[in-house]
């Protein structure tokens, strides 16, 4: 029997809530299917299952928040009986860990602590002990993501400025969740719903809005990356000309919904470069793990604000063309936060384009636990010299951060000479 | 076609691309991206829309040439006339 386990979509994510399954009971699947949509701080999020077989349970009832690895699913794959009586009677009890229904909400603050494995410091438990603090409810920014003696101070504080306004009824949950408590498919009309029903709980009750969710999430993730990556940076200017020469050309003969961006032969130039230069395609959790597959993370921004990094899946195998038609699948759909898990999990590296008409350069903050992040800046006509000559030319600024636990700047000087040769002749990529 | 029909084809294919704005306040000799914070992508898309919906196809080469809302429906209504003709 396999388990299907809520994903982790990022290194930033914690639980999800399951807003509905696609499959039930005795359905079979195969990898690929989507199998439920989840609400996650990056949206509305359709999860795909990695393994064949017959559903034989499902474990999670709709509208129930469950963290990261909990079984959501039993499959079975040769579609057989089921015979595990004993084990699927025990995982109900280990996912039953956080009905979200409001009126449960005060139960679950009692009973979660015994239930929920919390990584906290010793001091930061006593702390929360003595102050009635809940500490499932705290989110952690020390190692590992355990909560800190700051962390539960923190929530402290809040509470006494919460309690002077509110009277001290509500619980304080509310105030440090990271995720947006939803028990609905429509968030919005139920929030509007209890808004019409009492004006003036709704600034405490109220869940946080898609955007807040995701500010959240990139607040978790980049404070982790400041923490624990000790980064390098470097920065090399590359000419513009022959990339851009091959762009206008190639973009001629396409039809108008095929033209490429500049972004794709960046994505396709990076991905060929991590070819050569493969330390830099990799995670660092206990050491360094060099991955196989290269699939590179692609920063989008979202006009409310915040980002989200969908991958583009085995970029190395892929045509610049084939790229493009990728990013024209899978921006719009990051913008309207409806993407699938695969498109926010797995990827090793990540670009972020600053595009054009703004900033010259961009430095990133690696995603963790990914190992560099690669950033392109405006294209802009710059004087450039080559072999005695000064010119005009297009150029672009591009940067490399690297995690310096896991390479050294010759690493990433290499990785920038060779994206730097795949510019040049833009035609091999 | 007229002016204000072509007007307001773009400001409804603006306003799909930047929900959040309000491209009918949009000054004739503003830049229209700037203005709306419309990035590469968004633009690509929008003139993969102005095509879709007037069939006009804009090179590459004449995107200098739409950058603002009068300049942009100058261009339109040229190509439009020289369809026709």
């Amino acid at each position: 029997m396999t388990e299907f386990l809520m994903p982790s979509l990022g290194a930033d994510m914690e639980d999800g809530t399951l807003v509905e399954w696609r499959k039930k009971s005795g359905d079979t699947v195969k990898r690929g299917d989507i199998i439920a949509e989840v609400e996650t701080q990056k949206g509305l999020i359709e999860i795909e299952v990695f393994d064949e077989g017959v559903i034989e349970k499902l474990l999670i009832k709709e509208g129930e928040k469950v963290p990261v690895g909990t079984p959501m699913a039993l499959i079975n794959p040769d579609g057989a009986e089921a015979e595990a009586k004993k084990e699927t009677a025990s995982m109900k009890k280990e996912v039953k860990l956080q009905p979200i229904e409001e009126k449960a909400e005060q139960k679950v603050m009692e009973k979660s602590t015994k239930e929920i494995r919390i990584r906290a410091t010793p001091i930061a438990k006593k702390i929360a002990q003595d102050k009635g603090i809940d500490l499932s409810q705290v989110t952690g920014t020390g190692e590992n993501g355990a909560i800190t003696k700051d962390d539960v101070e923190n929530v402290i504080v809040q509470k006494g400025e919460i309690s002077k306004t509110e009277k001290g009824e509500k619980p304080v949950d509310n105030l440090v969740e990271v995720e947006p408590e939803k028990t609905e498919a429509q968030p919005f009309e139920a929030e509007l719903y209890k808004m019409e029903k009492q004006p003036v709980e709704v600034k405490k009750e109220r869940a946080l809005t898609p955007a807040e969710a995701i500010r959240s999430a990139v607040a978790a993730a980049m404070s982790k990356s400041n923490r624990e990556i000790p980064h390098y940076y470097l920065e090399k200017r590359v000419d513009m000309s022959k990339a851009m020469a091959w762009i206008k050309e190639t973009n001629r003969e396409r039809p108008i919904q095929k033209r490429l961006l500049p972004a794709a032969l960046f994505i396709k130039a990076v991905a060929s470069s991590l070819d050569e230069v493969s330390e830099l395609n990799a995670i660092w959790e206990n050491g360094l793990q060099l991955k196989n597959e290269i699939n590179i993370g692609f920063v989008v921004s979202l006009r409310t604000g915040g980002i989200i990094v969908p991958v583009i899946l085995q970029a190395d195998s892929k045509s610049v063309g084939e790229i493009m038609e990728v990013l024209n699948d899978l921006i719009p759909r990051a913008r309207a936060l409806k993407l699938r898990s695969s498109e926010l999990s797995d990827s090793t590296i990540t670009i972020t384009n600053i595009g054009e008409g703004s900033a010259d350069k961009v430095f990133g903050v690696i995603y963790p636990p990914q190992v560099a992040i690669i950033g392109f800046g405006n294209i802009t006509e710059q004087a450039f010299a080559e072999n005695g000559m000064l010119g005009i030319r297009p150029v672009v600024d591009v940067t490399l951060a690297g995690d310096h636990r896991a390479t050294d700047g010759i690493t990433g000087s290499r990785f920038l000479g060779s994206l730097n040769k795949y510019l040049q002749n833009p035609e091999s990529l | 076609m007229n002016e204000e029909e072509i007007k307001n084809i773009i400001f409804q294919l603006l306003k799909k691309i930047a929900p959040d704005t309000e491209p009918s306040a949009l000054q004739p000799d503003e830049n229209i991206r700037e203005v709306l914070n419309i990035d590469s992508f968004d633009s690509l898309q929008f003139i993969v829309s102005l095509n879709e919906k007037l069939g006009i196809e804009i090179p590459e080469e004449d995107y200098g040439k739409i950058s603002t809302l009068k300049s942009l429906i100058n261009y339109l209504l040229a190509k439009l006339k020289s369809q026709l003709s």
